[in-house]
């Protein structure tokens, strides 16, 4: 008996084993590169739209002192500014080729101001003119120098009455605008980014986020005493992380500085598209808000919501987020859809362990990890190359060629929602609205198969106008001579003329 | 049994108690009382109505437009879907008729699940042209869907609680109060049927881990 048992054990144990070791669990191996999501916000894989030129560290680049602390990247032409915060330096590369990266310039002071020696440098702006615009946070000030490094003038401290009198000026990311206006975003200062005219007057803060609270904290704060209310969170706008300024002249700020909370139920943003007088314009005509992954797991011990540290707008109005907590980069469209979703933590090329700033030149990405001291280069696949080209032909009303683009990404990859909406679109500007519609049903775009529809029905009715009004005037017709009919009978047979 | 259904008469008693169904839709106060107490309703149209009822939730889900009602096929459990009526009927039927029966309720089990069911009718008959015209409007005029979906099930609560009035013979406000009741009633079955399902697995469960120590030691 107990043999039989025994036997019977390892016959089933013997199985077992054959299906554990077989591979049965492919798909959870394939971990995804690059990745969209659905209407229903499940994940899609897709094909990479970026993929790794190359990494460059110090070596590739030349240096003999190994980037330490940099924290941001601009990109003026083909120069890309790097600045080396951790070695008070900055560093100008220039690209060269599809793949290259040469150092034209290294500097860490400027002269015919003192200090002379740059601390810290945190950001810098060029502009259109030549001047550069360094935020030199060490040194409280942000500096405008020429190409040569003479000094022009400098941006102090904003003077305002809601400050601390021991307030510390720590300019933290700028932009420039083309008549020379600096936004600033500083360390400590919640209420928007510092605007400075070209002359260096500090005009005021624009673009505070607005503030949120929930209802149990404001109760709580209502029944506290002083000393319990100091000690918790106070009701504050958060602070922007980074800054980039488009080419229209609105500034797209991101902020990571933000509780979950609040992200989920969608009272704060995570990037804002900030004009002139501070009101966020960012569309959000996406299925889902606009704040990098839609789920949040513990996956290898990072949770919480994605950290858009930068965010950087292609000239075709994609704009790209940096996530810091998951190493990823998000590009959305003009519209707030969700164009492509790649990267992740790790060692690999195209994977990132501390990434800080992005920037694009042209439409390829430049990542910049300040934990591996290296910047990364995306260069466009196939794939991303017709997305992107579908974008601008449609843009510059080429209708018929940004659908065949369209049709080419729906052909390597048959999830991708842009590409069914994108041919929608096309069709919808060709009037062809019944084609139209199909591709928008396809993947649920509720508002452009309405648009499509409308135009459809118009046409139909105007088509058809003929039998729906006979249709009418028979549906009133046939009743009413049937009535009258039906009257006249009873009138004859009650009539006292035919009474016998 | 069978043998009427041979008979002629049959068939016109039930188009006849079938049609009497709108009349009880336009008339609830004369309607539901003739329809137990002069005996116009037959159960085999309350069963048609519950069919039919059943049947356009079922058909909704893929004939109205995707504007309104967006199906994720992969989740969709038909027999859920045929229990999310016919389940809460059940516990409505039973907690309603075992309450008032206590309560000097005239109508009997069979006649409260038909009365139910005539109160059932506005949802098919609002909810199929509300199918046929989504697929007629754009979202600016999703409006109108909207409301009239909303409609058609504040209707059909209207006439059942109406019907239950008339069937037991109740004052309006006792009615109120033994429809809230039924509902508390609903709840409590809940509770109980959730008490046994857990109970009955952790019966089972034990065993099954007896048995399993049982197979270690032997």
């Amino acid at each position: 008996m107990k043999n039989k048992i025994v036997r019977w054990g390892l016959m089933i144990a013997g199985i077992a084993s054959i299906f554990l070791t077989l591979p049965t669990n492919t798909y959870a191996q394939e971990s995804h590169y690059s990745y969209t999501y659905d209407y229903w916000g499940d994940v899609q894989e897709c094909p990479d739209v970026y993929s790794v030129a190359k990494v460059f560290t110090f070596k590739d680049l030349g240096l003999e002192k190994n980037i330490r602390g940099a924290e941001s990247l601009f990109v003026k032409d083909n120069l890309v500014y790097l600045c080396d915060t951790g070695n008070n330096r900055i560093l100008v590369l220039e690209r060269t080729g599809t793949d290259g990266f040469e150092l034209v310039k290294e500097f860490d002071s400027v002269k015919g101001v003192e200090p002379a020696n740059l601390a810290s440098p945190s950001d810098i702006a060029v502009s259109d003119d030549g001047y550069m615009f360094i935020a030199d946070r060490g040194n409280q000030r942000i500096l405008k120098v020429d190409m040569d490094l003479n000094y022009v003038m400098q941006f102090d401290a904003p003077v305002d009455s809601t400050l601390a009198s021991d307030y510390i000026f720590q300019p933290d990311k700028i932009v420039i605008d083309t008549a020379g206006r600096v936004y600033c975003s500083a360390i400590g200062i919640n209420k928007g980014l510092i605007k400075y005219e070209a002359d260096g007057v500090f005009t005021g803060f624009i673009g505070a986020t607005p503030v949120s609270y929930n209802f149990t904290d404001y109760l709580w704060k209502k029944f506290a005493s002083q000393a319990q209310r100091a000690r918790m969170d106070s009701f504050v706008p958060t602070e922007y992380d980074n800054v980039y300024m488009d080419k229209e002249g609105f500034v797209y700020a991101c902020t990571g500085k933000v509780s979950e909370d609040d992200l989920d139920s969608e009272k704060v943003d995570a990037v804002r598209k900030i004009n002139m007088l501070g009101t966020d314009i960012l569309v959000r005509n996406g299925d889902y808000p606009i704040y990098g992954d839609l789920y949040w797991g513990g996956k290898g011990g990072i949770s919480g919501p994605s950290y858009f540290k930068d965010v950087t707008v292609l000239d075709n109005d994609v704009y790209v987020c940096l996530d810091q907590n998951r190493g990823r980069l998000f590009g959305y469209d003009d519209q707030g859809r969700m164009v492509f979703a790649f990267g992740g933590n790790g060692n690999m090329d195209g994977y990132f362990r501390k990434p800080v700033s992005v920037e694009h030149m042209g439409n390829d990405l430049i990542v910049l990890d300040t934990m591996d001291c290296a910047i990364t280069l995306f260069i466009t696949t196939e794939f991303g190359e017709l997305i992107f080209e579908a974008m601008d032909q449609f843009d510059h009303g080429l209708y018929d060629e940004a659908q065949a683009s369209w049709e080419q990404v729906k052909l390597l990859n048959g999830n991708y929602t842009l590409a069914y909406i994108g041919i929608g679109r096309s069709l919808l500007r060709k009037g062809q609205y019944k084609e139209a519609m199909k591709y928008f049903e396809l993947k649920y775009d509720d508002e452009n198969y309405s648009k499509a529809y409308q135009q459809y029905r118009k046409g139909w009715i105007k088509h058809n106008i003929a039998w729906i009004v006979a249709v009418i005037v028979l549906l009133f017709l046939v009743p009413l001579t049937l009535g009258k009919i039906k009257k006249i009978r009873y009138e004859i047979d009650i009539a006292d003329i035919f009474k016998v | 049994m069978f043998k009427t259904l041979t008979k002629k008469e049959t068939y016109i008693k039930y188009l006849k108690s079938l049609k009497f169904s709108l009349y009880c839709m336009t008339h609830p106060l004369d309607g539901f009382w003739d329809l137990t107490h002069e005996k116009r309703g037959t159960y085999a149209a309350a069963n048609t109505i519950l069919f039919i009822t059943v049947l356009v939730r079922i058909l909704k889900l893929r004939y109205t437009s995707f504007l309104f009602l967006n199906v994720y096929w992969e989740d969709i459990n038909i027999f859920l879907y045929i229990a999310s009526i016919l389940f809460p009927l059940a516990l409505w039927v039973v907690g309603n008729w075992a309450l008032t029966t206590l309560f000097d309720g005239k109508g009997r089990l069979g006649q409260v699940y038909m009365a139910t069911c005539y109160g059932m009718v506005p949802y098919p008959l609002i909810q199929i042209p509300l199918m046929i015209a989504s697929n007629m409007v754009t979202i600016e005029e999703g409006q109108f869907y909207q409301v009239l979906d909303v409609i058609s099930l504040i209707y059909c609560a209207f006439l059942i609680i109406l019907a239950m009035g008339q069937i037991h013979d109740f004052s309006l406000g006792k009615n109120i109060l033994f429809t809230i009741a039924s509902l508390f009633a609903m709840l409590v079955m809940v509770f109980i049927l959730m008490i046994f399902f857990s109970m009955v697995t952790q019966g089972i469960s034990y065993f099954v881990s007896i048995g399993k120590e049982l197979m270690f030691r032997m």
